[in-house]
């Protein structure tokens, strides 16, 4: 089997300002979620909340943990354990009627 | 330092993407029995009575901040500031340490105010789940000293990049896994609380 050196240190990293520039959306986002509390928004609260939580936790994988630059293979086997998890609590909460019953 | 892999990544780097895939399946399980439990309380206090939920967004603020740090430590050693990049990874450890201590305190005051960890199904599902997230902070702060010690022994240079490249990997599964609790846990109102 063909054998080839790690290419880990190949990708581009973005800059420190760039990083800034990510983290200050990262709190705009937090701050709304926060103000979510104190304002009432009714039925569209739950929905808002999912979405900001989703990209936040993009946000943070694909710069901060740097998945949008490195092998997409990484990306892979940590979307596979998302997916799996997700695909095995959520058959967990309908079996105990979470949906229907809360 | 270079290795040879028949994919042409890193063993340790995917051995460390792989083991945070495992982690979701835990974190998963133990963020399902919270929402399962979280409507009996009983006598006890109920989620909506005990939750500071101001205190908690800048407990959660503080661990978002420390990925940022963690990620500038990463790109000082990327480019040789040694000094910087010791300062950085100190900054996250420091925030982390602030986020535990919000953790204790909380836990603390949830105690004196009459919940306990076998008070309810609720509190028994919450203090683990909050638990398990505060012991992998912990963990994360110790890999982050250990860090600071090696690069004060002067083993830590430009050549080991990939070694704080892994243990940020991990302490930035840890916020991502926060921002699923806050908003889960915290901000998602309890139907019958």
């Amino acid at each position: 089997m063909s054998t080839s050196e790690t290419t880990t240190e190949d990708h581009e990293h973005p800059s420190d300002q760039k990083y800034m520039q990510i983290a200050l959306l990262l709190a705009v986002i937090t701050a709304a979620e926060v103000a979510t509390y104190f304002v009432h928004i009714g039925a569209a609260l739950i929905p808002t909340l999912m979405v900001m939580m989703v990209v936040k936790f993009f946000i943070v994988a694909a710069w901060f943990m740097h998945l949008r630059f490195d092998s997409k293979m990484f990306t892979r086997f940590f979307v596979t354990g998302i997916v799996l998890a997700v695909s095995v609590y959520f058959i967990f909460l309908t079996i105990f009627e979470f949906w229907t019953k809360g | 330092m270079s290795e040879e892999t028949t994919t042409g990544l890193s063993h340790n780097k995917l051995a460390m993407w792989v083991f945070l895939g495992s982690e979701c399946l835990l974190f998963g399980a133990l963020i399902s029995t919270y929402l399962l439990y979280r409507n009996k309380f009983y006598d006890g206090p109920a989620p909506g009575d005990i939750f500071d939920i101001p205190f908690t967004s800048v407990s959660s603020f503080v661990l978002l901040m420390s990925s940022l740090t963690m990620v500038l430590a990463l790109s000082a050693l990327q480019k040789g500031d040694i000094r910087n990049n010791r300062l950085w990874l100190l900054t996250t450890a420091l925030l982390g340490a602030v986020f535990i201590g919000g953790q204790v305190y909380e836990f603390t005051t949830f105690i004196r105010e009459g919940l306990g960890y076998t008070t309810s199904p609720f509190s028994s599902a919450f203090f683990t789940l909050t638990g398990f997230h505060g012991v992998h902070v912990s963990l994360g702060i110790v890999m982050i000293m250990s860090l600071l010690i090696s690069s004060y022994r002067g083993k830590l240079t430009k050549k080991n990049t990939e070694t704080v490249e892994i243990i940020g990997l991990y302490w930035h599964f840890v916020d991502v896994v926060w921002i699923i609790i806050f908003t889960v846990i915290y901000l998602v109102p309890n139907p019958t609380s």
